[in-house]
């Protein structure tokens, strides 16, 4: 049984809420300790005090690559952070990118990237991958 | 300014050299495009040479001499039709013979000179030849415009209705693998949440209908004298509910008569639109103020809210279709991005305008102006 003190810490961001209340939701039910914020400003404010196991960040906030600048900031703060982008800009204009080599992890400042409609199973498996590496 | 490119097929050296003369010293000014022309010209002294020129430079007007030592003009028009659609040809005919010009009209030329002619005739000629080219072109570019706007709608369309299916299926989700446990009052807000969003994809699909329904022009107006207080009294009490329950207060003023020719459903969309807005963007205990005035030849309405008001930023998109406001004081207002859309296009049935004032915090006054006696006509124009 994980306690409060022992339980992971994610940082999720969307400024979608019914997005959040679902992710937060999920994540809390597979035992994670779990701090919302909507937007980049917000997100940025939060990760001063906080220092998570792990990011969740949406693409599209306050501006269409809010979610690239917000993990470029955190990584700044601190780059072990692993950070998961997800959205939804694939499947809707039909562009493509990835964060499957180093080239592209190099510039994209994410770990991982994540399509929505997102699969609980999906986030689960790319959390599992990233913080076995701790 | 605009330059076309003028192609001379022609023999007789002199002939060429002498139209050229005249077309590189000329220029048209055409009035209902606004645009100044300019002519470039290049020269091919036989078939073989034009057949090349035209596939390498591409003229705009290509004036063609009938009779060419290795081909006729005919031969060529015939490739140039098969593969061009934005040139224009005129055939320059060797004496006034009639049925050649009219055999060169009807196999795709645009025009015809006949030799001797003057450089006025020439100049009249190519003036309409190039008027009528740009107009093709203004057109073509209009229709393409309108296709990509279309398309934009369509694609935006898709995901705004997509958006809420998504959030919906995520709680459906969640409720079938009960991870809220056992007790059924944990799903509360997650059911709440998906109301939310059907009502909000009901609200959009309704407003879609009525934009389409305006546009589409296939609602018949049916035009008469009407008080139109009595039409906003009506709206008032429509969105006396949903105000109530916030405390908010909806007043009404008038200043001399209210009478204009109007086909009451299109106030009434107009004024539930407005006032629905008042009442979702204000606080608690607010205030929506409607006032009504005389500015001839308009009747100018005011609705004033004590909301949450705009930025600079957010005025600036605010017309835009599917824009909503996205931030923490609106998270929770429901909306589906059209209203706004939709009163810009009833505002111009009646030869109208809408206009928005606001300060962040203390509220938005939105004005439109309307035509007592707008004419009928306008709604035509609408249509495209």
């Amino acid at each position: 049984m994980t306690t409060e003190s022992t339980k992971k810490t994610i940082l999720l961001v969307d400024d979608d809420i019914d997005f959040l209340f679902q992710i937060k939701t999920y994540l809390e039910q597979q035992g994670y300790q779990v701090v919302t914020a909507e937007g980049q400003t917000e997100g940025e404010e939060k990760i001063k005090s906080l220092q998570p196991d792990l990011a969740i960040l949406d693409l599209m906030m306050e501006n269409v690559d809010a979610g690239f600048s917000l993990a470029y900031h955190i990584k700044k703060i601190n780059p072990k952070i692993p950070v998961i982008i997800v959205t939804a800009v694939a499947s809707e204009t039909g562009l493509e990118f990835d964060a499957s080599t180093d080239e592209e992890r190099s510039w994209i400042k994410a770990d991982a990237l994540i399509a929505k409609p997102i699969r609980f199973e999906q986030l689960q498996n790319e959390i599992n991958r990233l913080m076995e590496g701790e | 300014m605009i330059t076309l490119r003028t192609l001379i097929v022609d023999d007789e050296p002199g002939m060429r050299l002498s139209v050229a003369r005249v077309l590189r010293n000329h220029s048209v000014y055409l009035h209902d495009i606004d645009v100044e022309v300019s002519f470039e010209v290049d020269m091919a002294e036989n078939g073989k040479e034009a057949m090349d020129k035209l596939t390498m430079m591409h003229p705009d007007i290509v004036l063609l001499d009938y009779k060419l030592p290795d081909m006729t003009g005919m031969d060529i028009l015939h490739s140039i039709t098969a593969n061009e659609t934005e040139m224009r040809v005129i055939m320059i005919t060797a004496y006034a013979s009639l049925e050649t010009a009219v055999t060169a009209i009807k196999e795709g030329a645009f025009d015809f000179l006949a030799k001797p002619f003057t450089p006025i005739e020439l100049k009249k000629v190519v003036d309409k030849a190039t008027h009528h080219l740009l107009l093709a072109r203004q057109v073509k570019q209009l229709a393409e415009e309108k296709r990509q706007v279309r398309f934009q709608f369509i694609s935006v369309l898709g995901h705004e209705l997509k958006s809420p299916l998504n959030a919906i299926e995520g709680y459906l989700n969640l409720m079938q693998a009960h991870t809220a446990g056992d007790n059924l009052a944990d799903y509360d807000a997650m059911v709440d949440r998906s109301l939310v969003r059907i009502q909000g994809m009901r609200k959009m699909i309704a407003d879609l209908l009525d934009l389409t329904r305006i546009e589409s022009g296939q609602k018949k107006r049916e035009l008469s004298k009407q008080d139109i207080a009595d039409v906003i009294n009506l709206s008032i009490e429509a969105s006396q509910a949903l105000a109530a329950e916030r405390g908010i207060r909806i007043q009404l003023s008038t200043q001399g008569s209210c009478e204009m020719m109007c086909d009451p459903s299109e106030i009434e969309m107009i004024m539930n639109n407005l006032i629905t807005n008042a009442v979702k963007y204000n606080k608690d205990n607010g205030e929506v103020n409607i006032r009504v005035r005389r500015e001839e030849p308009y009747l100018v309405i005011e609705v004033q809210d004590t909301g949450i008001g705009l930025s600079k930023e957010d005025l600036d998109k605010l017309f835009k279709e599917f824009v909503r406001i996205k931030n923490a004081k609106t998270r929770n207002i429901l909306g589906s991005g059209l209203g706004l859309t939709i009163l810009d296009k009833l505002t111009k049935l009646y030869q109208g305008s809408i206009s928005v004032q606001s300060v962040p915090d203390q509220g938005s006054t939105f004005t439109i102006k309307l035509k007592i006696n707008s004419e009928e006509e306008v709604s035509e124009k609408i249509e495209d």
